[in-house]
């Protein structure tokens, strides 16, 4: 626990977790004498939390040694999220807040961009530049050219730090970087997205289909708990993958697909599940609009045709279809999470959302459940001021589908060459490592170049920092509040997150650098509470609780108001789309001038010589942010290359050795990857875990170790219709000896 | 009282949450672990089959470990737990010698270490911190003598191995198959 | 294709990729305790036998170097434990099924029973040494009367050094290289042969030399022999201890195991020996230091492949 001297007063504004004295719950009398803490009625041993690792946001408790140190995470019982077992991320999130390489002091630029030259300044200083520059770009263009890139529980403070400010270009990459296809796909097909938690009601399912979703090494800690429940059940799970994935080991039915040829095998399964007859009918009826036409553009695709594309035996794909038709409808077409692949993945998308409504299995039991969550209220604050333009300016008529502002579009707009319809001369960029999230680095470097100013909030020194105009330091979620999590799941839940000890050295809260900014800014009636406690207290006892008790509880979950988790026998759902029926066939889509119905598309194949890059997660890691943790590192310290034994005898690679991977455009990775020699993946692909080949020294413990995925992913497809990135376009070839000038460079 | 554990591999996706849970639990130093998890894959693409274990130490019925430790420092607990009293040991790396599975690590403070079920966890009635955590519920541990404790239901229920019986330790750990 | 990773990154210090606990401090002490229980069995035995006159240097002379050596060997034992400021536990606690614990108990027997003996023959190598004190001379009488006893003990405990130190290795099957009982016998040789060897350096007496290159000459072909059967059993055994003897039939350590131990330490020295016998003058410095040195390459080379042996990964 580090000594009050350790950090600077901070002035006024910026109180958050820092209050001393102030109201019987702030942070810093938690850690004061055992004495203390029995007036105070307060746990000393466990604090309430909820994990910032991932999207998961998993409820739990730290424990503290007698000594009031960080000891170890705990999930919480109560919490549905995560019962009570977190994630090796999460349970590894000590490692976060003991990590000696975090940023400790607000940093101003003093040479050029990317340079990383800086000079530490203290927080009044860097706030006031931060504020004067926005100043600025609000006279000299409007506060419309500002954007914000965000991730994480900061979003809300930021967003609203944005929007009060005068701007709405607020892109989460998580969108079109991610998830934003399958989000759009449903709602274009059933008028809901599909949630962060995913609304899969796995821990009931017969058949799990994975088409494009590597549960096992994706860390989604609910459904791993889900599908293991499922196993011991009994579940029949279906994965389609080019690689012999961790699911595909415990899957009775494993269909090493070709890859990029995904949507032809989900038509072909269509037209199994239409022409056998398998599809609920009275479902169907009731919910569904343009069966028919959708009939009729299936008639072709039959189980021999996507034979000669996917290379999946057609009867493999008849059995396969079979066994989904008997569990329906307690059966998932996985939609995935991270979907962004080849450009046409809304429709990929939209086929797996009609193949899940054929079966009767949204809002079914085994199927996907409609989620509920609790009503909290927000802080009163004044209206919005009404932006003159928005991010749709930019480049008008691009990504009519998208819903949520586009992460790449914003970078693009940020470019002067590409004569936006908007310039965008600021960006904002908070909880994420934009240089590794966003594919085309040159791109992004280029974007940077051009703006008036680049403000990084973030914990780590990560890659994006490097180019900042500011860094603001923010300390993590064990050294803070921050807002109520509401996440929507089967029964509405509230979770508190309080900190487990003060911020290390000068780091703030995300709340707390939000305000100051909106201080300086003249917005300050936007953040009406000074420090967050008082805000969640004024939030809790609206809703019948208040802070004392969730900080003993930390999970407050309470009755659905209805018996309607799924749709009940008969019952006259309506759907929010514009027939008020489920979509087959997209309206929607065609009026915007894209395909109602999904086609199969041919894509590029690997060049002679070349292998498709295809990447993925570990349970280890999350994205590249964990990297640096020291007790995450001790289970993976650095990714692998995975290739097949007959490529690997071809050019001479053996097992453990190091290379460099060099793509389609010429560039090669800035560090070397250790090969991995297994039958686990084809010929025509490698693979490699996201996240590693850091290039910042500061990051002590990760620089340098193994390869940036991100870096060899300079091929962008992206998505007409909603702007995501596809980014399994690109193919490497290897290099064994880097000449001494490539080295340099 | 005989405490065994149990993982199903069937369930266990090597997610490795039960290390990291064992190192913030037990204060494992940086660099080492308790427990560790193991993936072995056989077969041609596309025909493969993989198996994916979480291991520690067996807490062998047999230990060779036990027998060969010069001053008793290496011992059996209650039910069977074999544990290293930290002020006995002299660092002399017999045990680490004898241990067929290499589930003894050098501790920095110079005693050796290793894998001691969570004992201060059992005798407060909570499981080891492996199993308390794992997402998939794949760690069983329980008492053995007890008919009617978790893992003895489903040793009955299920069929399951051990490593290298023939070396002929006794290993508590059991995999279910 | 069969494939076995850790998933955890699992990389203990010392135990991966293989076990790397004992450094130079334990191949060391095998070779030095071994040595020593050869000079003392060989002394006692003699001695016990009447053949004191015929045999002196053996007996009175080559002792002087074995609480050197024993003293030695206790602190390189000293220096490899990583928990030492507890060493004394080991005298507070007897343990019968660890051979740890016996070394530990005939090393605290058997090094006061050496230095005894030194002493009880201190005046040949200094004439005239002085006790000074009137208990001394006393404690000298007591054991001069009893020194059939001592030699008994002598011979005994030298005989459980030698053989222990090798039955501590093969208590250890995880090893699978020092799974196999035909180690005690053959660090015994070893030791003995070596133990000859420090006499045949030492004696100036042509009849002793002779008997002596005799005995090491025997020895070695009992080693010889031990070694061949040792390879014939791993390679009939299980699939781990082929893979153990496989490090030295075209593994790492081929080339140091025959040419050091075997050609120089082994085979060469008898050929000299046999020459010596045959009347074709060598030099007795030579074969012996060559027997010494191939009995230090065995320790350090069965010490160093058996950790590298393992049952799992």
């Amino acid at each position: 626990m580090t000594s009050r001297r350790d950090f600077i007063r901070i002035s006024l504004m910026g109180a958050g977790v820092l209050a001393i004295g102030k109201g019987t719950f702030g942070a810093a009398k938690l850690l004061s004498s055992p004495d203390e803490a029995k007036k105070l009625k307060v746990d000393l041993k466990r604090t309430p939390t909820y994990c910032e690792v991932c999207f998961w946001k998993c409820a739990g408790w730290v424990y503290k040694t007698s000594e009031g140190k960080i000891w170890k995470i705990i999930g919480n019982d109560e919490d549905q999220h995560c019962n009570g077992r977190f994630c090796p991320r999460g349970t590894g999130g000590v490692g976060m807040y003991y990590d000696e390489d975090r940023l400790k002091v607000p940093m101003i630029r003093v040479e050029e961009r990317g340079k990383q030259v800086f000079r530490e300044a203290s927080w009044d200083e860097a706030l006031e530049y931060v504020a004067g520059k926005m100043k600025d770009i609000s006279s000299k263009y409007g506060p419309e050219s500002m954007a914000l890139f965000t991730h994480g529980s900061g979003s809300a403070y930021f967003t609203n730090l944005l929007k009060a400010y005068g701007s709405s270009n607020i892109a989460e990459p998580s969108y079109a970087q991610c998830r934003g296809p399958r989000d759009e796909a449903f709602l274009a097909t059933f008028g809901e997205e599909v949630y962060s938690p995913e609304v899969t009601d796995i821990r009931d399912t017969k058949c799990l289909v994975l088409i494009g979703s590597h549960i096992g090494e994706n860390m989604h800690n609910g459904q791993i708990q889900e599908m293991s429940d499922a196993i011991d059940k009994g579940v029949t799970i279906i994965t389609v993958d080019p690689r012999f994935s961790t699911a595909a080991g415990k899957s009775k039915y494993w269909l090493p697909i070709k890859p990029s040829t995904d949507i032809a095998l989900l038509l072909a399964w269509i037209h199994e599940i239409i022409y056998n007859d398998y599809y609920d009918k009275k479902y169907v009826e009731k919910y569904c609009n343009g069966f028919d036409k959708l009939k009729e553009h299936v008639k072709d695709f039959t189980p021999e045709w996507a034979y000669g594309i996917t290379t999946i035996a057609p009867d493999k794909i008849r059995k396969t279809a079979k066994e989904m038709a008997n569990a329906s409808p307690a059966v998932i077409i996985h939609p995935g999470r991270h979907v962004t692949w080849y450009g046409d993945d809304t429709q990929r998308l939209r086929a797996i959302a009609i193949l899940n409504a054929l079966l009767g299995s949204w809002g079914r039991r085994g199927g996907f459940y409609r989620p509920a969550k609790y009503d909290i209220p927000s802080a009163k604050i004044p209206k919005y001021p009404e932006p003159k333009k928005s991010w749709t300016d930019a480049f008008p008529g691009k990504f009519p589908i998208a819903s949520s502002p586009v992460s790449n579009a914003l970078i693009d707009a940020s470019i002067p060459d590409n004569k936006p319809g908007l310039l965008i001369k600021g960006w904002i960029i908070n909880g994420t490592n934009l240089i590794s999230s966003i594919p085309d680095q040159a791109k992004t470097k280029k974007a940077i170049q051009d703006l008036d100013l680049i403000v990084t909030v973030d914990t780590m020194p990560m890659e994006i920092t490097g180019w900042a105009d500011v860094v603001l330091p923010e300390c993590t979620y064990l050294e803070r509040y921050d807002m109520l999590r509401i996440s929507p799941h089967r029964k509405p839940a509230i979770a508190l997150r309080m900190p487990a000890a003060e911020p290390k050295n000068n780091t703030r809260s995300g709340y707390n650098i939000a305000r100051g900014l909106a201080v300086k800014l003249g917005l300050e009636s936007y953040f009406p509470f000074e420090k967050k406690e008082e805000l969640l207290d004024w939030q809790l006892k609206q809703v019948g609780s208040s802070l004392e008790e969730m900080q003993h509880i930390g999970v407050k979950t309470k009755d659905r108001e209805a018996d309607d988790l799924y749709f009940a026998e008969n019952e006259n759902v309506a759907f929010s789309t514009d027939s008020g029926k489920i979509e087959l066939y997209s309206k929607y889509f065609e009026d915007a001038g894209y395909d109602p119905l999904p086609k199969y598309v041919a894509h590029e194949e690997p060049p002679e010589g070349f292998y498709r890059l295809i990447y993925g997660r570990t349970p280890m890691h999350t994205f590249g942010r964990t990297s640096n943790n020291p007790n995450l590192t001790d289970l993976m310290h650095e990714n692998s290359v995975w290739i097949n034994p007959k490529i690997s005898k071809m050019w001479g690679l053996v097992n453990g050795q190091y290379i460099w991977l060099k793509n389609q455009d010429g560039i090669i990775s800035d560090f070397k990857i250790k090969v991995r020699v297994t039958e686990r993946i084809r010929w025509d692909s490698i693979y490699m875990v996201h996240g590693f080949g850091h290039g910042q020294k500061q990051l002590k413990r990760c620089f340098g170790r193994g390869a940036s995925d991100t870096q060899l992913i300079t091929k962008v497809l992206t998505d007409p219709l909603m702007g995501g990135t596809g980014m399994r376009s690109n193919f490497v070839t290897f290099v064994t000896e880097k000449s001494e000038k490539e080295v340099a460079s | 009282m005989r405490y065994a554990m149990a993982v199903d591999i069937r369930k266990c996706v090597g997610c490795s949450d039960c290390v990291v849970a064992c190192q913030t639990e037990n204060n494992v130093p940086h660099g080492f672990c308790r427990e560790w998890v193991v993936e072995t894959m056989n077969g041609t693409y596309p025909q493969l089959e993989i198996e994916i274990r979480s291991e520690r130490c067996n807490h062998c019925i047999n230990a060779p470990c036990v027998r060969c430790c010069p001053t008793g420092a290496s011992h059996f607990a209650e039910g069977g737990i074999v544990l290293v009293e930290h002020n006995k040991c002299i660092g002399c790396g017999a045990c680490m010698a004898s241990c067929p599975y290499d589930a003894r690590y050098p501790h920095p403070d110079g005693y050796v270490d290793k894998c001691t079920f969570c004992i201060h966890r059992i005798k407060s009635g909570l499981a080891p911190a492996c199993a308390a955590v794992c997402p998939t519920k794949c760690i069983y541990f329980g008492d053995m003598e007890d008919p009617n404790s978790n893992i003895s239901v489903v040793l009955k229920k299920r069929k399951s191995k051990t490593l290298i019986p023939e070396a002929g330790t006794k290993p508590q750990l059991y995999f279910l198959i | 294709m069969e494939e076995e990773i850790f998933v955890s990154g699992r990389m203990n210090q010392l135990i991966d990729p293989q076990l790397n606990i004992w450094h130079w401090q334990i191949p060391l002490y095998l070779f030095l305790g071994g040595m020593a229980a050869g000079i003392l069995c060989i002394a006692a035995l003699y001695y016990i036998r009447g053949r004191e006159k015929d045999y002196s240097t053996a007996v009175r002379i080559t002792p002087f170097i074995a609480p050197v050596l024993l003293v030695f060997g206790l602190i390189a034992l000293f220096i490899d434990l990583r928990h030492k400021l507890f060493f004394w536990q080991l005298y507070i606690n007897i343990r019968l099924q660890s051979p740890m614990s016996w070394g530990a108990w005939v090393l605290m027997v058997i090094t006061p029973v050496s230095f005894i003996w030194c002493a009880l023959h201190i005046r040949d190598i200094f004439p005239r040494w002085d006790w000074k004190y009137k208990w001394l001379y006393d404690i000298e009488s007591f054991f001069n009367k009893y020194k059939k006893v001592l030699a008994w003990i002598m011979l005994i405990y030298g005989i459980v050094l030698g053989i222990y130190t090798g039955i501590l290795l093969s208590a250890f099957n995880a090893r699978p290289l020092w799974n196999t009982s035909i180690l005690g016998p053959l660090f015994l040789s070893s030791g003995l042969s070596a133990g000859a060897a420090a006499t045949l350096i030492l004696s100036k007496n042509i009849a002793e030399r002779k008997q002596f290159a005799r005995i090491d000459l025997v020895l070695i072909g009992i080693e010889l022999f031990l070694i061949i059967h040792m390879f014939m059993g791993f390679l009939a055994s299980t699939q781990v201890q082929i893979e153990s003897a496989k490090l030295f039939l075209g593994g790492p350590y081929t080339m140091s195991f025959w040419i050091f131990v075997v050609i120089l330490g082994m085979l060469i020295p008898a050929l000299l020996e046999f020459m010596e016998l045959g009347k074709f003058h060598v030099p007795a410095i030579v074969p012996a230091v060559l027997v010494i040195f191939g009995s230090i390459m065995l320790r350090f080379i069965i010490v160093y492949a058996g950790q590298v042996s393992r049952w799992l990964y």
